[in-house]
C-alpha cells in the first residue's frame, strides 16, 4: 500500500510539474509578492503617524495586522485554487478523460491512488502555504517593522485549513466531473467565508444567534474555522483601543475556536477521505 | 484446470437499461477469443466486469480460479481500455516505467525496450504522448497492457486507430502471444480481423449471447458456383461431395468448365444474420 501511494503521489507531483502548473502558480504568488511588498511599504508609509494624529492606537500593529490578515486571506485562497486544480479531477474527471482505467486495473486498491493523490495536493498545498505565508511575514516585517503576536501556530493552522479543501474537492471528484467540482468546492468556500463574516458582524452587534450560526458552519466546513484562529493569532496579545480596532477590520474577525479545532479537524479529515474511499469503492469506471 | 475467464450468469443493468442479461461464457487457458457485436451489445462491460472497472448486477467472473476485480485477479491481467489516454507529459517509456512500478515487475529497462520493440514504438522510447499520433497511442496501450507479462490479456479494440500496417503489427503480436501460452479476449468490429486470429468467437446482441463457436464452425455451407462457358451457375444446396458429380454431369452435357469455387458463409455472414433487426448505433 505505501509503496502504491508513494508511487502515485510521486507520479501527481511530475504531473504538476510537467503540465507547468507550478510555473504558473509561481507567476501568480510573484504578483501577488510584489503588490503585496509595494503596497506594505505604501500602507505603512502613510500610516506612520496616524497613532499620533487620530486616536491613541498603535498604528504599526493595526497596519501590520490587517496587511498579514489580507496576505492570509489571498494565501488561503491561492492554496484552495492550486487544491482545488490538484486533487478536484481525481476519479470523475480523470475517469471521463481515459486516465484513471490503465491505474486502477493494476493490482494496486482504488485507496491507494485517492490517498497518493491527496498526499501529493495536500504536500504542494502545504509547502505552497507556508513559502507564501512565511514570505508575506518577512514583508510585512521588513516594510513596517512589525512582527505578529504569533506566526508558527497561524502558519500551522493555514496549512491544515488549506489540506481540509483538499479533501473536500477529493471527495467531490469521487461524485462530480472536474468544472462541476472546482465550482462546488469555491461555492463550499464562499460558505465558509460568509459565515466568517456573519460572525463578525454577529460579534460586533453583540447578536447570539449571528454567532451561533457562524460558529457552527465554520465546524461544518473547518478550513474557516481554522482561518479564523489563525487570524486571532496574529493578535492574539493586542488589548485596548488598538485590539478592538484591529477586530472591527476587514481581517479582524477571528475568533479563536478553542481546544477541540484539532482534533475535529483530524476526524474530520479522516471522515472526508474515508468516504471518497468508500464513494470510489463502489464506483463504476 | 480453472478457465482463465469464466462468467456465469453475468448481469449487468444501469438502471432501467440492461446491459448483461445472463452471459455465460468460459474462454480457456492460451485461447484467442473474439467477442463481436455492436455498439451497446455489452461487450465492453463485460471486459469492463472482468478488470474489476465495473461490478456486476448479479453473477460473476472468475479470473484464472479467482474473483474478477480482487487484487490477484488484476495481478493476472493486462488490459487496454477502448476509450484510454495516457498523460499527455509522459514519454513512452516514462508511461510504461510507471506501469512496470504498479504491476510490480522487475522487468526495468529491458522489458521496456522489448514492448516498444514488439509494438514498433522503438523509434519514439523518448517522445512525449501529446506528440504521438493516436494510432502510435494505441500502440503503446497495447505495450503498456503486455507490461509484467500478464497470464492473461483483455484487448478492447485495440486496432480501432490503426492503419492497415499497424494492424498487422498487432496481429503478429496477437499470434506471438498465442504461441507464448497467454489467454487474448479480444473486443473488436472488425470481423475479418477477428476471424483471421482467434480460435473461438461470442457474439453479443443486446447483452445476450446469440452465437458462438469456432469461426470455420459457425460458417455454413453455402453450395457451389461452377464457371461455364455459359457464365457462372449456382447449385445452392450442393455439398464439397457433390461438386465432382455436378462438374461431370456439366462436361457430359458439352459444358466448358473453367473454374469451381465452393460457397461458404463468412463470420460477417453469421454476424449480420445475428444481427437481423439490429439498427445501428
Amino acid at each position: 500500500m505505501i509503496e502504491d501511494v508513494i508511487t502515485i503521489a510521486s507520479y501527481a507531483l511530475r504531473e504538476g510539474l510537467r503540465r507547468r502548473v507550478f510555473v504558473v502558480v509561481l507567476a501568480l504568488s510573484l504578483a501577488f509578492g510584489v503588490l503585496y511588498t509595494a503596497g506594505s511599504i505604501a500602507a505603512f508609509h502613510a500610516t506612520r503617524d496616524f497613532s499620533g494624529r487620530a486616536a491613541p492606537v498603535d498604528a504599526r500593529a493595526l497596519t501590520g495586522a490587517t496587511l498579514l490578515g489580507l496576505a492570509m486571506f489571498s494565501t488561503l485562497f491561492l492554496g484552495a485554487v492550486l487544491a482545488i486544480f490538484l486533487c478536484g479531477s481525481t476519479v470523475r474527471g480523470d475517469a471521463e478523460r481515459g486516465l484513471l482505467a490503465p491505474l486502477v486495473v493494476r493490482p494496486l486498491g482504488r485507496s491507494a491512488v485517492l490517498v497518493g493523490r491527496f498526499v501529493a495536493g495536500a504536500g504542494v498545498c502545504s509547502a505552497y502555504v507556508l513559502i507564501v505565508f512565511g514570505g508575506a511575514v518577512l514583508v510585512t516585517h521588513q516594510a513596517g517593522g512589525w512582527w505578529p503576536d504569533q506566526i508558527v501556530l497561524p502558519a500551522g493552522e493555514l496549512v491544515l485549513a488549506v489540506v481540509v479543501i483538499c479533501a473536500i474537492a477529493l471527495l467531490g471528484s469521487v461524485y462530480f466531473a472536474a468544472i462541476a467540482n472546482g465550482i462546488l468546492v469555491f461555492m463550499v468556500f464562499g460558505v465558509g467565508l460568509t459565515a466568517g463574516l456573519l460572525g463578525q458582524i454577529g460579534s460586533g452587534l453583540g447578536n447570539a444567534t449571528l454567532t451561533t450560526i457562524a460558529r457552527e458552519i465554520a465546524y461544518v466546513v473547518p478550513f474557516e474555522a481554522l482561518y479564523e484562529a489563525g487570524l486571532r493569532g496574529l493578535t492574539a496579545d493586542q488589548t485596548g483601543l488598538t485590539g478592538l480596532v484591529v477586530k472591527l477590520g476587514p481581517f479582524g474577525g477571528g475568533q479563536s475556536a478553542g481546544a477541540a479545532l484539532g482534533p475535529w479537524t483530524f476526524a474530520y479529515l479522516l471522515l472526508v477521505l474515508a468516504g471518497a474511499a468508500r464513494g470510489f469503492a463502489r464506483r463504476d469506471l | 484446470m480453472a478457465a482463465a475467464l469464466a462468467a456465469h450468469g453475468l448481469e449487468k443493468r444501469y438502471g432501467e437499461v440492461r446491459a448483461l442479461a445472463g452471459i455465460d461464457l468460459e474462454v480457456s487457458e492460451g485461447e484467442l477469443f473474439g467477442l463481436l457485436g455492436p455498439n451497446g451489445a455489452g461487450k465492453s462491460t463485460l471486459v469492463k466486469i472482468a478488470c474489476g472497472l465495473v461490478r456486476p448486477s448479479a453473477g460473476d467472473v472468475m479470473i484464472a480460479g479467482v474473483r474478477a476485480g480482487s487484487r490477484e485477479a488484476r495481478a493476472a491481467l493486462g488490459y487496454l481500455a477502448e476509450m484510454f489516454r495516457f498523460p499527455d507529459w509522459a514519454t513512452a517509456d516514462e508511461v510504461l516505467a510507471l506501469h512496470q512500478r504498479l504491476a510490480r515487475s522487475r522487468g526495468g529497462a529491458a522489458e521496456r525496450a522489448v514492448l516498444l520493440e514488439r509494438v514498433a514504438l522503438t523509434h519514439a522510447r523518448h517522445r512525449r504522448v501529446e506528440a504521438m499520433s493516436k494510432g502510435m497511442q494505441q500502440r503503446l496501450g497495447i505495450a503498456q497492457a503486455l507490461v509484467g507479462a500478464p497470464r492473461i490479456l483483455l484487448l478492447d479494440e485495440p486496432t480501432s486507430a490503426l492503419d492497415p500496417l499497424g494492424r498487422r503489427t498487432v496481429r503478429d503480436l496477437l499470434a506471438e502471444l498465442r504461441q507464448q501460452g497467454v489467454t487474448v479476449l479480444l473486443n473488436s468490429h472488425l470481423l475479418s480481423e477477428v476471424e483471421l486470429v482467434c480460435d473461438r468467437v461470442a457474439i453479443l446482441r443486446r447483452g445476450e449471447l446469440v452465437a458462438g463457436g469456432r469461426p470455420s464452425e459457425l460458417g455454413r455451407g453455402g453450395g457451389v458456383e461452377i464457371e461455364t462457358a455459359s457464365g457462372p451457375r449456382r447449385f445452392p444446396s450442393a455439398s464439397r461431395e457433390d461438386t465432382p458429380v455436378i462438374v461431370a454431369e456439366l462436361v457430359a452435357s458439352g459444358e466448358r468448365v473453367y473454374g469451381v469455387r465452393r460457397l461458404t458463409s463468412t463470420l460477417e455472414d453469421v454476424y449480420l444474420e445475428a444481427m437481423q433487426g439490429e439498427r445501428p448505433t
